[in-house]
């Protein structure tokens, strides 16, 4: 990973289970939101590649590529709603551009995803008449709008007081239960990072590598690692001989 | 011939004569043409009355939203029919997402996407159009005390930002007014041609195109190219700024947006319109003269002393007094437009239009005003 000749994070390696909730977590400028884009289909890493069920994503044909990404949902840290269309309208694009449903069918599935994320009523809402956890959740619903397989989150709870931050992630973990898809989650919100990983990575902005994969809680607890330790206590635990 | 087989299976059974089973097999998909609740209910229509709805899917293979859609629709149904439902036989993650989608009631927001009747709609765009002269005064108003505290030398901007500006809409716009003027020049030498050749007047094409220019042409035409050049920039600019709260950002330091964002652009504008327009004025004669010299077989003295014959001094200096007023014009306005403008991108790109089309229209306005006001005064 990196821009231009300046190297982000290299040797980056990481199986994700199906099912599983994979959290991204690091400091800031430690290279998180660029490991997403990698794995979205943004930008295109240095080197490496990026596999969904074994498939290459970077080496695929445009065509096979564009099926992968269908497969996937993102979730952007502040909405990234289309600001000339309305909720439902954000909703129903993807559903419009890429199925043969009638207009009846998807105004249900809108309706559908709107109220799961608790936002049933506001389908003729624009974006910017709505409060920014609002904004969140309804960019939810537009990344569950195609019922992908994994869904990506960057930077849930950012911005959000803790009681939306909260049921952000309960509404994360309820979607995984009910749809059984796999989530991976941008993060440095400890409570966040406890509450909904099952698996987490670290990376390091001062080696420009991960140096931790696991739970984390165990990591929290048993990583030989002091700087995963102190990120994980918030600095409480000391970092031992590190800045 | 192939026909695609139907990947669901769908059947209601009657475990008991009062309960209304709906069995569900295969693979619930939304793009596999999934039924709607009617079919269900013509069924269970044929039998005696039911009292309760329930659900039977052991032998669902794949579902997504579609089942859920679907179950929604009966489950809604059933409620409006006074029907008891049990929804214990849908699939584990089905019930969960159908209990998240319940969690929170629909919220009544009285937003219904309809249109309002027609003299309700005369009546709110006469309110906004009140209320849109009314601000568009309030600015020009603030504007004149920003110029009041720049004369008293209160007023807070940095000079490089003031000279960045004029850099950006003085030189930097030659070229396109150049362009523009030139080929004004050309088109009335050429129309003026065509007409005054018959008369053997063809001398007065230079009449026709100083006084056109010096008097009118060059000053609109270089308010107009100023207001989709410069006018939509300031509105994107600023509109930009409102929506990163960088306004509300000097607000709250005590910094008055007025002085410090739309008295430079004003300034840069009102220095930089008068020079432009005489730019144009001269461009546009050259236009002029090269369509005399060619077409019409002029001399290059000749042209230029019936040209000098043409152009009053006031008729020069009515261009350019013109010119500043069109200056302030489209700097407020675009200036305006901007601060006006809502937090986000479509609202920055409606704050550009805006912008221009307002300027454009008060451009005219403003020079049919001049017009009626000079006529009296026997200009």
């Amino acid at each position: 990973m990196a821009y231009g000749s300046f190297v982000i994070q290299h040797d980056i390696s990481f199986t994700i289970a199906k099912g599983e909730i994979f959290v991204i977590m690091g400091g800031s400028g430690s290279g998180k939101s660029t490991l997403l884009n990698h794995m979205v289909g943004l930008r295109a890493p240095t080197a490496g590649d990026v596999l969904y069920d074994g498939e290459s994503f970077w080496h695929a044909e445009d065509e096979e590529r564009d099926r992968l990404r269908r497969r996937l949902g993102v979730s952007y840290q502040a909405g990234a709603l289309w600001s000339s269309m309305t909720l439902a309208e954000n909703v129903a694009l993807p559903l419009e551009t890429f199925t043969t449903l009638s207009a009846k069918q998807i105004d249900e599935l809108v309706s559908l995803k709107l109220a799961l994320v608790g936002l049933a009523g506001f389908e003729e809402f624009y974006p910017s008449e709505v409060s920014g956890g609002m904004l969140k959740r309804a960019g939810v619903a537009r990344a569950m709008a195609l019922d992908p397989d994994i869904l990506f989150f960057d930077e849930p709870s950012a911005g959000l007081d803790p009681i939306s931050s909260r049921r952000l992630d309960d509404l994360i973990l309820e979607l995984r239960a009910s749809l059984r898809a796999t989530m991976v989650v941008v993060t440095h919100e400890l409570p966040s990072i406890f509450a909904i990983a099952d698996t987490a990575v670290f990376l390091d902005a001062d080696t420009r590598t991960m140096i931790a994969l696991g739970n984390p809680k165990k990591l929290r607890d048993e990583s030989p690692e002091p700087k995963v330790r102190a990120f994980l206590t918030r600095g409480e635990q000391s970092a031992g001989g590190n800045r | 011939m192939t026909t695609v087989e139907r990947q669901w299976a769908l059947h209601v059974a009657h475990p008991t004569p009062r309960i209304a089973c709906v069995e569900l097999g295969g693979a619930w998909r939304k793009d596999d043409g999934l039924p709607d609740g009617g079919d269900v209910w013509r069924e269970i229509e044929t039998g005696p009355p039911v009292h309760r709805l329930t659900f039977d899917a052991s032998r669902v293979t794949e579902w997504d939203s579609g089942l859920i859609t679907f179950a929604v629709k009966l489950l809604a149904e059933a409620r409006a029919r006074a029907i008891d439902s049990d929804r214990a036989g849908l699939p584990d993650g089905a019930q969960r997402l159908l209990r998240l989608a319940e969690a929170v009631p629909e919220r009544q927001t009285g937003r219904a996407g309809e249109r309002p009747p027609w003299l309700a709609r005369i009546g709110s765009w006469a309110t906004s159009a009140w209320a849109e002269a009314a601000s568009l005064l309030s600015f020009l108003g603030e504007g004149i005390l920003a110029l009041g505290a720049l004369l008293r030398g209160r007023a807070r901007f940095r000079t490089s930002d003031l000279l960045v500006v004029i850099q950006d809409c003085g030189p930097r716009a030659l070229g396109i007014v150049g362009l523009i003027s030139f080929l004004i020049g050309l088109i009335l030498a050429f129309v003026g041609a065509v007409q005054l050749e018959q008369f053997g007047a063809s001398i007065y094409v230079a009449n026709l195109v100083a006084v056109a220019m010096t008097r009118e042409i060059g000053c609109i035409m270089t308010a107009i190219v100023m207001s989709g050049r410069t006018g939509a920039a300031f509105a994107a600019q600023l509109g930009t700024m409102n929506t990163n709260q960088e306004i509300d950002a000097l607000s709250t330091m005590g910094i008055s947006p007025m002085e410090f964002l739309v008295l430079p652009r004003m300034l840069a504008l009102i220095l930089m319109m008068p020079l432009l327009t005489v730019y144009a004025d001269f461009v546009g004669i050259l236009g002029g003269a090269v369509v005399g010299m060619t077409m019409l077989g002029l001399g290059s003295m000749e042209y230029v002393e019936q040209t000098r014959g043409a152009v009053s001094l006031a008729s020069f200096f009515i261009g350019v007094s013109k010119s500043v007023v069109f200056g302030v014009v489209v700097a407020l306005v675009g200036c305006l437009r901007g601060m006006q403008s809502g937090r986000s991108a479509a609202a920055v790109g409606l704050a550009a239009t805006s912008a221009v089309v307002t300027s454009i229209v008060l451009i005219i306005v403003i020079d049919g005003v001049f017009a009626v006001i000079l006529n009296v005064l026997g200009f």
